[in-house]
């Protein structure tokens, strides 16, 4: 079962860093003294949950590569997150339209995962789902402001959509590696899974009065197989300057 | 110290026989050490003060993210950025804390916001100095908030209630965020390149003077010390508590195995404090003008991150009106 399990691991793992690093991107620059706080919060329970997915990913690999190995030393073609989290910020419309989809989805797979078969991911995603609960209230409290309050937030609502929305596909379909896994015991349905998302970011968005585009469709980037968007390689060059510029430091 | 030259608007010291009653109560109550609470009476001039250094402080650890953001995004491992995203949050808790001080005394924080964007307010000089390297993230844990700490400490004894119980609850955390620090710059320094020991001095070099400015100038150049003093909103001079700050910081120094940059710093057997060399005051007052490497930068970013947060902000109140008529009807 380890071999499907690594890069189902790093799926979730990558997925987390990816999103942790946006919010990163926030510091300083957040739109009231308590979302500084509240982004940086989130931040904070993402990252630590990749460095979870990814020490166990790491020790089931056992090939000498640690967590943090994984994260700063593997390139752009070798990540697996999801194409949305690596979107760049854009305004805080696109920031919490990106949060919140991803939320959505990322609650549902860690309902499931937290009745996994196999007790470590069990334990990782018991307390994260803790954690992602909260996220997604806050996430989508804040769709249903900025959908529903202003005549500018909804507007710029209304502009976040289209940038974000074709990355969704990702987070509806499934491929054979995950339905291995779920036949296993080991994850969720997929197909449950995206039904649930479909369900509550159709209820979001219809108490945020913002219409709900049709399911978006397959396209040629894929993250399950590292064919990524052009932003995540600069997000990583960010990201890992230091261990590649200083491979033999200690930090 | 987070908060320099605060002004009191006072020339000089009331005699007794110059204080109305009221005035004289409230000095024998500060005399007492009985703390003054929200609802009790005090002089405006008080008040006055207090606004401006706990908003002061307060403005010190919202600019004070900037540096540290600007290697958030690029911590060199997963300890160190969960780290660094901690102390961050902190620091933002602890400036929403101060804010909520500072309201206690009928100030509002959206106005002593606006004073800092116009530049009317100040913050701690520290701030406008760049984060040239990773080891600068780990000398400002431990020379900045070591040097926070040790005023900080003091002022959990300050006069005014709401703010020395914010001062206690942040001294736990600025102590954790030190430590945090000096445990970077020694990992450096013990298992790191040759490289990296130079970047640890280096920034030891360029952080060493600045960090001995946070405390302002010197007792006989500090105008409005003695009125601070004699309310006990400030309870140490502060070449008091430079020197302690040196005093505490050199033998941490030489286990790093560093230097600083001061040629006349010596031990003293017999005032039993270390000597040292001569601060460049007009570098200190550069920065409190205006004139720092960073002061145009950290301003912009703070106003401009106020700036397109506005229509958040608006919706989030308008949402909450149509929430609350929703409600009604």
């Amino acid at each position: 079962m380890h071999q499907p399990l690594i890069p189902f691991l790093l799926r979730l793992g990558d997925s987390a860093m990816v999103q942790g690093q946006r919010l990163c991107e926030w510091c300083g620059h957040a739109p009231a003294l308590e979302e500084e706080l509240a982004l940086m919060n989130v931040g904070l329970d993402l990252v630590g949950q990749a460095r979870n997915w990814l020490e166990y990913a790491a020790e089931l690999a056992d090939d000498g590569r640690d967590a943090d190995h994984l994260v700063f030393r593997r390139d752009q073609r070798d990540y697996r997150n999801l194409l949305l989290v690596e979107q760049p910020n854009g305004d805080f419309a696109v920031t919490m339209l990106k949060q919140f989809l991803y939320d959505a989805w990322h609650f549902q797979v860690l309902e499931h995962l937290s009745q996994s078969l196999d007790p470590r991911i069990q334990g990782i995603a018991a307390k994260a789902l803790k954690e992602v609960t909260y996220h997604l209230r806050r996430s989508s409290e804040w769709i249903e402001r900025l959908g529903d309050g202003t005549e500018e937030s909804h507007q710029r609502m209304l502009a976040a959509i289209p940038q974000v929305w074709r990355f969704t596909v990702e987070l509806l379909d499934s491929d054979a590696l995950e339905q291995g896994l779920f036949e296993a015991g080991i994850i969720g349905d997929p197909q449950a899974i995206a039904a649930a998302w479909q369900q509550q970011v159709a209820a979001t968005f219809a108490s945020a009065t913002l219409p709900l585009p049709p399911a978006a469709s397959p396209f040629y980037l894929d993250s399950r197989r590292g064919v990524h968007s052009e932003h995540l390689g600069l997000l990583l060059a960010e990201m890992q300057f230091l261990p590649r510029a200083y491979p033999d430091a200690t930090w | 110290m987070y908060a320099q030259l605060v002004e009191t608007g006072v020339k000089r010291l009331k005699t007794e026989d110059e204080m109305s009653a009221q005035e004289r109560d409230f000095q024998q109550r500060i005399d007492a050490e009985i703390k003054i609470e929200a609802k009790n009476w005090m002089p405006d001039a008080y008040r006055q003060t207090l606004i401006r250094q706990i908003s002061q402080h307060a403005h010190s650890e919202i600019v004070g993210m900037l540096p540290e953001g600007n290697w958030v995004t690029r911590a060199p491992t997963l300890k160190r950025k969960l780290q660094l995203m901690a102390k961050i949050q902190d620091e933002a808790g602890h400036g929403l804390y101060l804010y909520s001080a500072m309201e206690t005394l009928g100030a509002d924080r959206d106005s002593e916001i606006a004073k800092l964007h116009s530049g009317k307010a100040k913050y701690s000089s520290i701030f406008n100095y760049p984060t040239l390297t990773w080891a600068d993230v780990g000398a400002v844990g431990w020379l900045v908030d070591g040097a926070a700490i040790v005023n900080q400490v003091v002022l959990q004894r300050t006069s005014y209630g709401p703010y020395s119980r914010a001062m206690i609850r942040i001294c736990k955390e600025e102590s954790f965020h030190q430590r945090q620090g000096y445990e970077m710059l020694l990992t450096m320094m013990r298992h790191g390149t040759q490289v990296q020991k130079d970047m640890v001095q280096d920034a030891i070099n360029r952080l060493w003077w600045p960090s001995l400015m946070m405390f302002g100038p010197s007792d006989e150049h500090s105008p409005n010390s003695a009125q601070s003093m004699a309310w006990k909103i400030k309870r140490q001079s502060n070449d008091e508590l430079r020197q302690r700050f040196i005093d505490q910081t050199i033998p941490q120094l030489q286990v790093l195995g560093c230097s600083v940059p001061d040629p006349a710093l010596q031990w003293n057997a017999e005032r039993g404090h270390y000597d040292f060399g001569e601060i460049q005051w007009e570098e200190f007052y550069q920065v409190l003008k205006g004139n720092g490497p960073c002061n145009q930068e950290r301003v912009a970013t703070r106003r401009q991150a106020i700036e397109d947060g506005a229509w958040v902000r608006a919706a989030a109140v308008a949402h909450a009106r149509k929430k609350h008529l929703k409600n009604v009807a």
